[in-house]
């Protein structure tokens, strides 16, 4: 017979390899959804995803002009690829998303990294990639707990109720 | 719909124990509530429920960076005074709607 039992989640461990606002927040929002709801939550940033939890790089994250079929023009026209080539057009689509985040009340990606760790939230930021790009401990943010191995995140992934997400 | 019954009186509640209607609630239903969620209600715990009910009251929508912009309490304070899921217990002692927000 088939077995319906649920376990539920408890725990997440969530990836965020790039470093784009959609990908960011899309990180920032599960990570902080999972604490809200009483559920643990440790985020691994790695690659160009540690732009994230860079001191001088955090809060000046862009979303790509280029290659996106779903960017739109305000009014839902199609947004022209040549277009988001010139200068100056990614920093205004990307200051229009941040306006329109915060009228949200999505803050600022310090600040919510800030309410992660509040809610009990631990940061992380990947040894190799730091490594690769001559990353060190001084230069990420106050939030961030340690710079680990993939083993050691992997070490944090165990138990029932885990799951690893790559967003 | 079910009923529970708080302080003596008959409470309409939806399936999650939340109530129908914000204005039969009591201070003291809180407490009786708070005590099956397991916590012990403190002058600040009751501050930051009249916070969210104001609010609530208000129309406005409730997010945990709110609170922690209210001058009640900060994120941390709040996570501690409610452990686990924070905006939900709060909101279930409160008497008011589960919040619909993503953060």
């Amino acid at each position: 017979m088939e077995n319906k039992e649920e376990f539920p989640l408890k725990k997440v461990c969530i990836i965020c390899a790039k470093g784009t606002i959609e990908d960011v927040y899309a990180t920032l929002v599960m990570a902080n959804g999972a604490v809200m709801e009483g559920i643990e939550a440790k985020v691994f940033f790695t690659f160009f995803g540690l732009d994230a939890i860079t001191k001088n790089r955090m809060n000046k994250i862009h979303t790509g002009t280029i290659g996106n079929p779903a960017m739109r023009m305000p009014g839902g026209l199609p947004f022209p690829s040549l277009l988001g080539i010139l200068p100056g057009v990614e920093l205004g689509v990307s200051a229009m998303m941040k306006s329109q985040m915060a009228k949200l009340d999505i803050p600022p990606v310090d600040e919510f990294l800030e309410m992660i760790v509040a809610g009990g939230g631990e940061i992380y930021a990947c040894k190799l990639a730091a490594d690769m790009f001559k990353l060190k401990k001084e230069d990420f943010c106050e939030h961030v707990s340690a710079i680990i191995t993939v083993g050691d995140f992997y070490a944090m992934a165990g138990g029932q109720g885990t799951q690893i997400i790559f967003t | 719909m079910a009923q529970k019954n708080y302080t003596g009186i008959s409470v309409e509640v939806n399936e999650e124990g939340y109530f129908l209607d914000s204005t039969v609630w009591t201070k003291e239903m809180a407490v009786e509530i708070a005590k099956e969620l397991e916590l012990e209600l403190t002058d600040l715990h009751f501050e930051v429920l009249n916070y969210l009910r104001t609010r609530f009251n208000a129309g406005e929508a409730l997010t945990i960076r709110g609170v922690g912009k209210s001058g009640v309490i900060d994120i941390k304070g709040f996570y501690g005074l409610f452990p686990g899921a924070p905006m939900k217990k709060a909101a279930k002692i409160a008497g008011i709607p589960k919040p619909a927000s993503c953060i």
